[in-house]
Formats: C-alpha cells, sequence, structure tokens
C-alpha cells in the first residue's frame, strides 16, 4: 500500500489524453470493422445477411474471454505482491469483462434464433461463455460484498484464480456432455473456421482487433477512475485528521 | 509434528464438536431426504422416468445439501475467533484448509450413506446392483464439492450475504462436477462400465486434483488480514 | 522445556542482546484508512510492556500484527531476531490473549487444551492440558463444556491455553474487557506472576490494571506512538494525567 502522498497522486496521475486517444481510436476501428461486415464481406449462404451478427458475436466473445485472462494474472499479481494497482487492474478488467461477455451471450443468442429457430440452445461454446458470464457476475458480488477494501480484494483475486482455471473444466464437462446431442446439423459454428471466404476473414480480424483496442481503452479508463476514486479517499480521510497533538511531559518527546 | 496427524487432529476438533450436537449431519440428512420428496411430489415420474430422473435429483440433493454443512463448518469457527487461534499455531496454515476440508468430505459422505437407499426406495430405482461404481463416482464428484466448497466457505462467512453467496460461488464453479457426475450416473444406472463413463471420471479426478491443491496454495493468502 | 531454551539462545546472538520485539516502522493501512503509523518498539526479553489508548488508536492492529495474524504495510518485525514472515515455527514462542476466548464452546475444558497442546505438538499433551487447567484453579470443571463458564472463567481457561506451550513472549490485548473487579483482580494476580520470567505486551484502556503490571508505558493514538517512558514510570496520578489529555486532544481530532 503506498504509504507517502506523492505516490499517491502518481497512481491516479492526470492524463487523460492517452485514454481518450484509445478510445476514438477504438471507435473507429468499430466503425471500419463493422462496416466491412455489414458491406464489405460476401452474403453467408446458408443464413443470409443475418449471420452478420457474427462479427459482432466473436469479437465479443474473444474479449470475454481475454479480458478474464487479463483478471487471472492480475489477480496472481496481487496474490504474489498484494499491490494495490493489481486490485484494480483486475476489478477493471473484471467490469469490462462482464460487458463484453453479455454482448456475446446476446449476440450469440440472437444468431441462435435465425440459425436454428431457438432463442438458446447448449452449444458447448455459448455454454461456455455463460458459464463465465456467470462467474463474471458472481465475482462483482463478491467484490460488492466481501467487506472492506483487502479482504475483498483478496476474496475477488482467489475467485480470479480459480475461476480462470476452471474454465477448461467447464468446457469439457460441457463438450462430454453434449456428445449424446449432436448440434443441428444445418450450421455447425465449428464450420466457420475452415472454409472461411477471404473477405470474411479480413472483416472478422479487423473486428477483433477493434474490439481489442477498445477493450484496452476501457480498461484504462475504468482503472484510472477506480485509482482516483481510492487517492480521493485517502486524501479525504488524511485531511478530517489533524495530526495528533505533541506533547511534552518532561520525559521523553515522540511526535 | 506431521501434516498428517496436524490434519487428523484438526479433524478430529470438527467430529468431537458434530458429534455432541449433530447439528450439521441433521440439516443435512433431513434436508436430503425433503428434497427427495419434493422431487418425487413435483415430477411424479413413472418407473421408467423414475430412472431417467434419479441422477439429477441426486446431484442436485447433494449439492444443495453440501453447501448447508459447508456454510455451518466455519460459522462455529466464528464464535470466539477461533480461525484466528487455528492461524496462531506453529503449523502449516493451509493444512486448517485440508483438515476443514477433510471434516466436511466425511459429513458430505456420511449423508450420501444415508441419502442413497432413501431415494432407492423413495424412487422405486433399484441401485445395489450398481452399487460400486456408483460410490466412485460420488467419492470423486463429493471431494470436488468439498474441495472448493471449503474455499468459498471461507470467504462467505465473512460477508454480509453468507447464506446466498455460498451457493452462487458454488454453482458455476462447481458446475463440471455437477454436470460429469449427472452423465456419469445416468450411464451406470443405465448399465454402462465405468470405462464408458471415463471422460467423467478423469474430469473429476482433474477437478479434484486441480482444486484440492489450489485450495491448499491459496488458503493462507485467503486468511490474511 | 523448549521455548525457553528458545529464549536464551536468542539472547544473544553475536554479542548483542536481542529483544524479544523489535518493530521498526510499522505502517498498516486498511484501504483509505492508516490504522498504523511509523510505529518503532523495542521489548527487551522479559520486560513488561503495557500499551495505553483510546478506541480506533490502532491497539489491536498492533497486536496482531506483533503476533503475525495480520501483515503490515510496511515495516519491519522481528521477534527474538527472527522474521516471523519467514518462520512459521517462530509462533511456538508466542502466547496470545484476546478479548475473544479463542475456546471451542461445544469442547470440554479439558478438550480444549488438549487439542491446543497437540496442536503445539507437546510431549505428553494430556498431562501438560491437566497440570494447566489445575493452575488456573479450574479443575472442577474441566469436563464441563466451555459454553457453561462464566466470563471470567473464560478468561483463565483462555490464559491456560495461551501458557500451554510454555511461551516467552506473551501477547494480550485488552484482556480486561468484560471482567468484573474481582475477575480482573485475579488475573492481574496470575499476570504478575509470568512477570520478569517472561515477556509481556498488554494492551489496555484501565490505567489501574495496566499500571500495575508495567515495567515501561507506551501511549498509542491515532495509530503512532504519543508517548513513551524510558527510565521507571512517572506515579500513577501522573500518568493517568497524560493519558486523559491525550484522549481529549485526540478526541477533538476526530
Amino acid at each position: 500500500m503506498a504509504v507517502t502522498a506523492e505516490k499517491r497522486v502518481v497512481v491516479a496521475r492526470a492524463g487523460p489524453d492517452r485514454s481518450v486517444a484509445f478510445i476514438w481510436l477504438g471507435l473507429v476501428l468499430i466503425v471500419i470493422g463493422q462496416f466491412m461486415a455489414l458491406l464489405y464481406a460476401p452474403e453467408e449462404v446458408t443464413m443470409g445477411n443475418a449471420q452478420r451478427i457474427f462479427y459482432v458475436h466473436v469479437p465479443a466473445a474473444w474479449i470475454g474471454f481475454l479480458a478474464f485472462a487479463v483478471v487471472f494474472g492480475a489477480s496472481l499479481g496481487y496474490l504474489f505482491t498484494r499491490r494495490r494497482a493489481f486490485d484494480l487492474a483486475a476489478h477493471a478488467s473484471t467490469e469490462v469483462g462482464v460487458v463484453f461477455t453479455t454482448l456475446a451471450i446476446l449476440s450469440g443468442s440472437v444468431w441462435g434464433r435465425y440459425a436454428w429457430g431457438t432463442w438458446w440452445t447448449w452449444d458447448p461454446r455459448l455454454t461456455t461463455t455463460f458459464m463465465l458470464w456467470l462467474i463474471y457476475v458472481v465475482s462483482l458480488m463478491v467484490r460488492a460484498y466481501g467487506g472492506t477494501g483487502s479482504q475483498a480484494a483478496r476474496f475477488a483475486a482467489v475467485l480470479g484464480v480459480i475461476g480462470f482455471l476452471d474454465i477448461p473444466l467447464i468446457h469439457l464437462s460441457v463438450v462430454w456432455w453434449r456428445s449424446l446431442h449432436p448440434l443441428p446439423v444445418v450450421i455447425r459454428p465449428e464450420g466457420f473456421g475452415s472454409g472461411l471466404h477471404p473477405a470474411m476473414l479480413q472483416a472478422l480480424l479487423v473486428n477483433v482487433a477493434a474490439f481489442t483496442v477498445f477493450y484496452v481503452a476501457l480498461f484504462s479508463v475504468r482503472r484510472r477512475q477506480m485509482a482516483a476514486a481510492d487517492a480521493l479517499a485517502e486524501l479525504k480521510h488524511d485531511e478530517s485528521r489533524r495530526p495528533a497533538a505533541r506533547w511534552t511531559a518532561g520525559a521523553q518527546e515522540v511526535s | 509434528m506431521g501434516a498428517l496427524s496436524t490434519v487428523g487432529l484438526l479433524v478430529w476438533k470438527d467430529l468431537t464438536l458434530e458429534l455432541r450436537t449433530k447439528e450439521i449431519l441433521t440439516a443435512m440428512g433431513v434436508f436430503a431426504l425433503l428434497a427427495a420428496v419434493i422431487f418425487n411430489f413435483a415430477f411424479s415420474p413413472s418407473p421408467a422416468q423414475a430412472l431417467a430422473l434419479l441422477p439429477g435429483m441426486l446431484w442436485v440433493t447433494l449439492t444443495f445439501a453440501a453447501t448447508l454443512g459447508l456454510s455451518r463448518s466455519f460459522v462455529l469457527e466464528r464464535d470466539q475467533q477461533c480461525l484466528e487461534a487455528l492461524r496462531l499455531f506453529p503449523s502449516d496454515r493451509s493444512l486448517i484448509y485440508l483438515g476443514k476440508a477433510a471434516a466436511n468430505l466425511l459429513f458430505l459422505l456420511v449423508v450420501e450413506a444415508l441419502i442413497l437407499p432413501a431415494m432407492a426406495v423413495i424412487s422405486g430405482v433399484a441401485l445395489l446392483p450398481y452399487l460400486l461404481p456408483l460410490a466412485l463416482v460420488l467419492l470423486l464428484g463429493s471431494v470436488g464439492l468439498v474441495a472448493v466448497g471449503t474455499i468459498f466457505s471461507a470467504i462467505s462467512v465473512n460477508t454480509r450475504i453468507r447464506e446466498v453467496l455460498l451457493p452462487v460461488l458454488l454453482f458455476p464453479i462447481a458446475s463440471p462436477v455437477l454436470i460429469s457426475g449427472v452423465k456419469a450416473t445416468m450411464g451406470i444406472l443405465a448399465g454402462r462400465t465405468l470405462l464408458d463413463v471415463l471422460p467423467g471420471l478423469r474430469i473429476l479426478a482433474i477437478f479434484d486434483l486441480m482444486f484440492v491443491v489450489l485450495g491448499y496454495l491459496l488458503f493462507d493468502f485467503l486468511l490474511e488480514e | 522445556m523448549l521455548p525457553r531454551l528458545a529464549l536464551q539462545n536468542a539472547q544473544r546472538i553475536h554479542g548483542e542482546p536481542v529483544h524479544a520485539v523489535e518493530a521498526g516502522n510499522l505502517e498498516k493501512a486498511f484501504g483509505a484508512v492508516q490504522a498504523l503509523r511509523r510505529v518503532t518498539l523495542e521489548v527487551p526479553a522479559g520486560e513488561s510492556l503495557v500499551i495505553f489508548g483510546p478506541n480506533g488508536a490502532g491497539k489491536t492492529t498492533l497486536i496482531k500484527i506483533l503476533a503475525t495474524l495480520m501483515r503490515p504495510s510496511s515495516g519491519r518485525l522481528r521477534l527474538f531476531g527472527r522474521d516471523p514472515q519467514r518462520d512459521d515455527d517462530l509462533r511456538r514462542l508466542i502466547g496470545v490473549v484476546s478479548h475473544h476466548s479463542y475456546l471451542y464452546g461445544g469442547l470440554t475444558a479439558a478438550e480444549n487444551l488438549l487439542f491446543a497442546a497437540r496442536m503445539y505438538g507437546l510431549p505428553d499433551a494430556a498431562g501438560r492440558a491437566g497440570e494447566l487447567i489445575e493452575t488456573v484453579g479450574l479443575g472442577a470443571r474441566r469436563y464441563d463444556l466451555v459454553r457453561t463458564f462464566s466470563r471470567g472463567m473464560l478468561q483463565r481457561l483462555t490464559i491456560a491455553r495461551a501458557l500451554v506451550h510454555n511461551p516467552p513472549l506473551l501477547l494480550l490485548d485488552e484482556p480486561y474487557t468484560g471482567l468484573d473487579r474481582q475477575a480482573a483482580g485475579l488475573f492481574t494476580d496470575l499476570l504478575a506472576d509470568l512477570r520478569g520470567e517472561r515477556t509481556i505486551v498488554l494492551t489496555t484502556h484501565s490505567i489501574e490494571q495496566g499500571l500495575a503490571l508495567a515495567d515501561r508505558i507506551v501511549i498509542l493514538v491515532d495509530g503512532a506512538v504519543a508517548y513513551e517512558s524510558r527510565d521507571g514510570l512517572e506515579d500513577q496520578h501522573a500518568v493517568g494525567q497524560l493519558y486523559a489529555e491525550f484522549v481529549r486532544s485526540s478526541a477533538w481530532v476526530h
């Protein structure tokens, strides 16, 4: 925990220019990416234009998992160093991650509606994404109800490590669970990995890059906000306390 | 003093406390029984349906019963700050986790031993021929539930919403246990061999190993102030 | 007896006396709140140090850090010359009495002490447990559930438990909380017997009881050492006034 006043200010240093630049860059890239998705990429054979939601769903899901990897890394960092900076990073990534994961699930659901006629299927990848979303939500609950600062931070860090390592197991178990219920033959999500038209691939990659930049931007902004709130709380608390009065008693004086 | 004897001592302590009041075992056992009955009212299964529903009913019942026992296990340490006292002993603090988990496992296994015949009778499904493979799956699953449940119990007992937070933490993270456990149980009751359900057993085993180790490594950090 | 030996060995390292407690610039922050600020203490072996301070001064935080229950945000701590964060075994040398009893209500007095004795790996754990129960005068109640004990009896059993492994360092956090006059007096007598042969660090509100036990006193205000007596003690009246003055001036600050 930073002790001197100078150090605290550094953590919350003013300098929004960089983050704002990132946000603009991200937005521009997203606009370009979505244009490509809507106009540049060819229409998909089976589903038609409704398939274009794929260009939102896949990048969003990718970011959802990337953000959780960041939570994992930051949680490990907090575990080993107990530095607040790691906790703030984990918290910020959790918040941004849950937003992208929500988007991924909603877009996945819409896609499913048009591909298979139902709003939900227990497709392994979608299911795992949903479980990730649940773990995110629970992480936020732990942070909200976990008590005072460092206690909630510790709990959230443990959950961050456990949750991340659990995801592969969740996926494996869902895959095994679904192996008796093959996916609808009409469209298989796996099919898109191979046989992807080059223009489609390009559109997809641009969107993935765009979402990634946007994630980084949102993450930085949120993290700065939290650090600033931190510093503010400390300054407020210090201001309400005057230094303890010096005491001379004819014996040793210690201030 | 050896790690094993320390864990043994911790389990002795929890067992002695529990055997005097039997609070945990009673709560878990009665709840499990009630759940079995309620499921049968809710689904009113025919004999054929009962077989299909039993695995799910069994695992849901056990998971909820486990959360009852898990949440109690740290509540009784809170009373006179006994958890603090445990951290003062010179032994490795992570052994506290192993001790708690072992005790919780014991309680859960006792409840399982009681509930299995009860469910067999209530649902009218013959479980005896499948006893050994079932026992293996239940053992693997119970270890998994208890491994993460003990960690989350330590977390949730320190929060304002402790009764709600434990199941909310447990279910997503322990979902591989539930999913694999149910499917493996279904396979076994359908007459399959253990080899057929090996993928599930593998997942359970990896889960168990991973989270017992993680629990051990993370517990000291978790309890820190 | 192992802990005594450790104390003797600890007393000379490189020809210099090793203090029981050496705390340098201890800091502890809980989020925005700074609970301890640059607290430095040196407690030579065998000394009895009493720490006074108003509520919120950081006394409990300090004791917890000394007891290795809490990590300081920064600063240096050595117990008998060793770093408690690197040395689990150092806890063998510490006995802690908190205002919580650390006892399991659902176990008997004998079981509680037996558990503690075994956790410390003591040879003849049962014998030692029995011995201590007798020493604190609870022999008649040894097979009764601790749940049935009065506060005074709990306190006596707590101290028995803290002594079961014969620790050279005793840390007591507001042990007089909730004790009536008679029980407090009995408790002080018990502690007085231990003075000199063990190092005692005790925090309390009660000036009367504290001064009866102290070789030295420290006054903690707002997480900082506001006063530390060096050569001998002023008389009780003067210290009482000192303390009252501190409480008044710090109350104004909040």
